[in-house]
């Protein structure tokens, strides 16, 4: 029997979008090594609730680690707990996100274990004893093709990569302990603090929509933050231009030294297309741009343009996709 | 203060590639070749932690690379912006699986004594963002990653990471393993100067300890190109059009 693990990322007691990636990618390998899906889920006490939502997703048992010292992220406590569970024997792989935490835990697991990584994965398969991926590199201008070799496999995926997908389980939940008491932890993380603004963030949101320098000023953003709530699952991005000069907070920033992200919809506004930025946006599923100026590199990679100035444009759109919500 | 900063040689990435036959490497003739983006950020702030020592002088950042002999122009830089002196743990095949690659900086790194190792959060080429956390479980140090701050309080490291959305006060007790984000510090111009002191100051060169890859690299390949750009029209005129066609076409509205 091979059996997949997912690690199911939470925050502040809320599972994030990339634990129900995890458990479907974990799923589908599970179907065909005819194994289960086992999620695991730390938190503090209450998180074992969560529960739930994973089994609807595909998890047949939800390994759960509540223990006070998780109110924030406990690297050395989780890593040590998903190493020892993986270090079973009777898991096939490990997949986790490559959010901003799964970066973190991924390559600490695997280490632990001794086995290879796969990272930031936008394709792969799992036939018996190899594990093929796709990895872009060179800021997503060139496409890199591994071999993996070794069980228990890690691999982390790109947000998006894979689209949650409901495929109703058991869910059977355990109550586990992390074999590294909390408090002993060497790294600890003091406070976790939201940063103010939409309520979704570049790790859980559908849709991207993004500004740049050709919104002309920070007040301006307010623009695309009312975009963002017509849509209603949007969250907001920015060039590194603009988190430069402190318009949006760094972690808005998207592109080569930012985030990678790939939503169903990413919208462009007043963003030139600069190299760093389109190598963390090139993947998105659909890209519309709205940029004054028709020669900008942005229009060469979207799905829509619209040329004209963004400020007189963007209210008009926002109130046609408030519209058609309220059709849908 | 005994700082290590690791170090990656890479291509300038304002091109467009070309992938090399058999298609297991990228075509590097005409490429301009510098330190990885995130790496020079680490360079950065080692120097300033140095710096900020009351004697600076008893502190000392060295700079360890992994590669064939041309790494050592990528030390030479990172020297003439102020590191002290730099290792070059030589190997000629390029590498790709972080665990090998992480083990022989560790083997390195153990021989040093170093209160504080930092590495750029990933690199800029290959950009796995797993090296300077494994090399630091291989040492059996803690690590912190992918920070946008760093200050240091005694032996205490007071850092934020960013997150998606928010971000996270960490501390740890040195010695420790830390990569970097952007943010924290922009990377110096070398002076005339430093330059012609870089070229004094001592690099050695020493054969990498290399293990067996198990995550082997099969193909390079350019990505598919998107379907070339569509422009629907002008002005605010063009928005209800832009609905339709992301509510009949794309189906995202």
């Amino acid at each position: 029997m091979a059996n997949v693990l997912a690690f199911a990322e939470q925050r502040g007691g809320e599972l994030r979008r990339a634990a129900l990636e995890a458990v479907t990618a974990a799923r589908g390998v599970a179907d065909s090594a005819r194994g289960e899906v086992h999620a695991l889920l730390f938190g503090a006490a209450g998180i074992g609730a969560s529960a739930a939502k994973l089994a609807a997703h595909g998890a047949d048992v939800v390994f759960v680690c509540e223990d006070a010292a998780f109110e924030h992220y406990n690297p050395e406590a989780i890593a040590a707990t998903v190493a020892g569970r993986l270090g079973t024997g009777e898991y096939r792989a490990a997949f986790f996100v490559a959010s901003a935490q799964g970066r973190d835990l991924a390559p600490r697991v695997a280490a632990k274990l001794k086995v290879p990584l796969a990272s930031d994965v936008t394709e792969f398969s799992v036939a018996g004893d190899a594990v093929h991926v796709k990895h872009p590199g060179y800021t997503g201008k060139v496409i890199q093709s591994f071999k993996l070799t070794g069980s228990p496999a890690v691999i982390s995926l790109r947000p998006g990569a894979v689209l949650p997908r409901e495929n109703p389980k058991p869910g059977r939940t355990e109550n586990i302990q992390s074999p590294v008491p909390g408090p002993q932890s060497r790294v600890r993380v003091t406070a976790t603090v939201r940063a103010e603004g939409a309520k979704l963030d570049l790790g859980e949101a559908p849709v991207i929509i993004s500004g740049g320098r050709g919104l002309k000023e920070a007040g301006n953003f307010k623009l695309v933050e009312d975009l963002a709530s017509a849509f209603g699952n949007a969250a907001v991005g920015a060039t590194r231009a603009v988190t430069d000069d402190g318009w949006r907070p760094h972690s808005d920033q998207i592109g080569q030294t930012g985030r990678l992200v790939s939503p169903q919809l990413y919208i462009a506004c007043g963003i030139s297309g600069a190299i760093q930025h389109l190598a963390g946006m090139r993947t998105s599923k659909t890209i519309v741009a709205i940029n004054r100026d028709k020669e900008a590199p942005i229009f060469k990679i979207a799905d829509y343009g619209i040329v004209g100035d963004v400020l007189e444009i963007l209210p008009v759109l926002t109130a046609a996709v408030k519209e058609a919500k309220k059709g849908a | 203060m005994k700082i290590a900063v690791l170090i990656k040689r890479v291509p300038d990435m304002d091109v467009r590639f070309k992938i090399a036959p058999p298609g297991t490497g990228i075509d590097e003739s005409g490429l301009k070749f510098d330190i990885s983006d995130f790496d020079g950020y680490a360079v950065e702030a080692a120097l300033q932690i140095k710096e900020k020592q009351a004697d600076p002088a008893a502190s000392e950042v060295v700079v360890i690379s992994l590669g064939p002999d041309v790494v050592q122009e990528t030390l030479r830089k990172a020297m003439s912006m102020g590191a002290d002196r730099a290792v070059q743990l030589k190997h000629d095949a390029p590498l790709h699986d972080p665990y090998v690659i992480a083990g022989a900086l560790a083997a390195e790194l153990k021989t040093g004594t170093y209160d504080l190792i930092m590495f750029g959060r990933k690199s800029i080429d290959t950009a796995n963002e797993a090296t300077g956390t494994i090399a630091a479980e291989r040492l059996g140090l803690p690590v912190i990653t992918a920070l946008s701050k760093l200050e240091i309080d005694g032996t205490t490291l007071k850092m934020r990471r960013e997150l998606e959305g928010a971000y996270e006060l960490v501390e740890c007790a040195m010695p420790a393993v830390v990569t970097i984000d952007e943010g924290i510090a922009r990377p110096r111009y070398p002076s005339l100067k430093g330059i012609m002191a870089a070229k004094k100051k001592p690099l050695e060169v020493k054969p990498a300890q290399v293990g067996e890859e198990r995550y082997k690299l099969e193909k390079m390949e350019l990505p598919p190109e998107r379907a070339a750009g569509r422009i629907i029209g002008e002005g605010k005129d063009a928005v209800p059009e832009l609905v339709r066609l992301l509510k009949e076409e794309a189906k995202v509205l």
